[in-house]
């Protein structure tokens, strides 16, 4: 029988390492535009921060100081990580979940696509949306907000909170396993809004109830608006180090999670 | 030539082809939890043929493709793509499926869609011929959430061909189409044949099986109940229809000899015969006042539906 195969032309077709970026490039291209066509995403990815910043940064509270600045530089960290987490877990998890639960994920691993690309062009997409929500608060916070910082500090800001959406892109993932196709958004926004508020990314960390400033200790945005506000100059002194620890574990759990869910998916009528 | 799948094969049903083997399920089952989706399924495809896979609903038709694509694995059985995994990157590259999905990125435009499918691959059709192919010339810039039924059901062909590939899985491919789309399908789907491509499709339509295929394999709850071509399976319930309307009562006309099944039809009734002369001699010495007799051949219609029938009988019964 095996000989029988090999009559046809079994020609191995082996693809070039510039063929395989291509790929990579083009997935990612395609779905940064369907999500960008995605009034939904955009909207809840970009507008939510935006408008809690101009609200409670540059309307409410714009010649307040709080940790020894101003309230605008301030907030420019925290609405950085809100926003950041919301791009990378709704780039991540409600696409994933819905394209598992309707089959287009099977359309797609039918096809000699190599699978890893699926998965970066969403960790991508987020990166990119990341950058543009950041850029925008800081746009903002510069014009209207009289926010003054070095460019190196503003990079090292951006830098900080582009390694930030990594875990939340693993988080997405392990959620966009585990949730259905329809139940998605809901499930995220049931996980994204409560951990933002517990994190102090909406009321600043000191304003927080006892309570919830010791359980802020245990979640990851908590971590990386540490990082943020370090960048600024208004951390609570707690090492980088230890902020970093938390969110590589963090990730790797999800990551963790995310691989059971994949593996799950193999045997079943869908994934 | 490949003697070990030849027996294995219900030998009537086997013609004398010249067989060089291109995919293969042997022995294969699948069970999603209690439901037993295939039941030591054997057939396989030969280079260059359209192979149908005809049954109801649910009869294990999507099944047999996802083995075949590598989606799933058999429960026990073997998968066999180009002689090898069909998870095989180099596999993946010479294959093409279309498969019935729920949901597609809406916001993506048709010539979009193709363009990242066509980089997958290796050697891509250019693709304004994959336009022309699936008849979508005129839509390339249109998202694909503002497509009709049948304009996606194209889409989803032009992915699956795009690539160029030697192996062509098509699950349900015109469910959706109206006429004309589904005579733009059947005459790509014969050019690919023509061009030496190998294809599997499924449908419930038996027009379709007899109007593409080389070869049928008819399944129902997930057994392979028959396997040949059009005209083997046609002949399996070749047999005529015989219409009339008469007084005799269904006791009665199941008791002459050759009648296989009788059915009463409005006023008249429809009796299925092995050969028609006989019944007919007898029919009209019992019943002078016999009227609006007709006379027909079982199409595969007829064939299809004898089949599955007997199989149902014979698992309630043994």
């Amino acid at each position: 029988m095996s000989t029988a195969s090999l009559a046809l032309s079994n020609t191995a077709i082996q693809r070039t390492p510039a063929h395989t970026l291509a790929i990579y490039a083009k997935e990612a291209k395609y779905e940064f535009l369907k999500n960008l066509r995605l009034r939904v995403y955009t909207a809840s990815v970009i507008s939510f921060p935006l408008m809690f910043y101009v609200l409670f940064g540059l309307v409410l509270n714009a010649k307040e100081r709080i940790a020894g600045m101003g309230v605008p530089t301030y907030l420019i960290a925290t609405y950085g990580t809100f926003g950041v987490m919301g791009a990378s877990l709704f780039g991540t998890a409600s696409g994933l979940a819905s394209d598992r639960g309707l089959g287009w994920l099977q359309v797609k691993r039918a096809s000699p696509m190599p699978p890893f690309a699926y998965f970066a062009a969403k960790v991508i997409l987020s990166l990119i949306f990341s950058t543009i929500v950041v850029s925008l608060l800081l746009v903002l916070g510069i014009g209207f907000g009289g926010v003054r910082m070095p460019v190196l500090d503003m990079a090292r800001l951006m830098g900080t909170l582009m390694a930030g959406s990594l875990p939340f892109s693993a988080m997405g993932l392990a959620i966009g396993y585990f949730a259905g196709p329809n139940s998605a958004p809901a499930a995220i926004n049931l996980i994204y809004l409560p951990l933002s508020f517990c994190s102090g990314l909406w009321v600043p960390y000191i304003f927080l109830p006892k309570l919830v400033q010791k359980i802020a200790l245990a979640l990851p945005p908590y971590h990386l608006s540490q990082l943020a506000l370090g960048v600024v100059g208004a951390g609570r002194h707690e090492p980088a180090i230890t902020h970093w620890e938390v969110l590589f574990g963090f990730t790797l759990i999800c990551l963790g999670v995310a691989r059971i869910g994949f593996q799950r998916d193999q045997g079943k009528l869908y994934g | 030539m490949i003697p070990n799948l030849a027996k294995i094969q219900t030998p009537r049903y086997e013609s004398q082809r010249e067989r060089t083997l291109v995919a293969s399920l042997e022995n294969a089952s699948k069970n999603y939890g209690s439901l037993r989706a295939l039941r030591n399924v054997n057939f396989s495809l030969s280079a260059g043929e359209v192979l149908a896979l005809l049954g109801p609903n649910g009869a294990g038709k999507t099944t047999a493709v996802k083995l075949f694509l590598g989606l799933i694995e058999p429960d026990s059985g073997k998968t066999q793509v180009f002689g090898g995994n069909p998870r095989n990157p180099e596999n993946r590259m010479r294959t093409g499926a279309m498969l019935q999905v729920g949901k597609v990125p809406e916001t993506l435009r048709v010539g979009e869609h193709i363009d990242l499918f066509s980089t997958y691959y290796a050697n891509p059709m250019p693709l304004n011929e994959v336009l022309v192919a699936a008849g979508l010339q005129k839509l390339r810039d249109r998202k694909f959430g503002d497509l009709s039924g049948g304009e996606r059901q194209r889409t989803l062909f032009a992915l699956a061909i795009c690539g160029n590939p030697d192996l062509l899985f098509l699950d349900e491919p015109s469910v959706g189409l109206d006429v004309e789309a589904r005579r733009i399908l059947w005459k790509e789907i014969r050019r690919l044949v023509d061009r030496g491509k190998t294809v599997l499709l499924t449908t419930h339509y038996l027009q379709e099986a007899e109007a593409l295929a080389d070869h049928i394999a008819v399944i129902n709850k997930g057994e392979i109940i028959a396997e040949g071509t059009p005209a083997a399976i046609k002949a399996l319930a070749s047999g005529k229809r015989i219409r009339c309307i008469t007084m005799l009562n269904e006791t009665t006309l199941l008791q002459i000899p050759g009648v296989t099944d009788v059915r009463q039809d409005r006023e008249a009734v429809e009796i299925h015969v092995r050969e028609a002369e006989t019944v007919i001699r007898t029919l009209l010495e019992l019943d002078p006042s016999l009227s609006g007799l007709e006379i027909t051949t079982a199409g595969l219609e007829e064939a299809f539906l004898t089949l599955t029938q007997e199989n149902e009988t014979s698992t309630r019964y043994h």
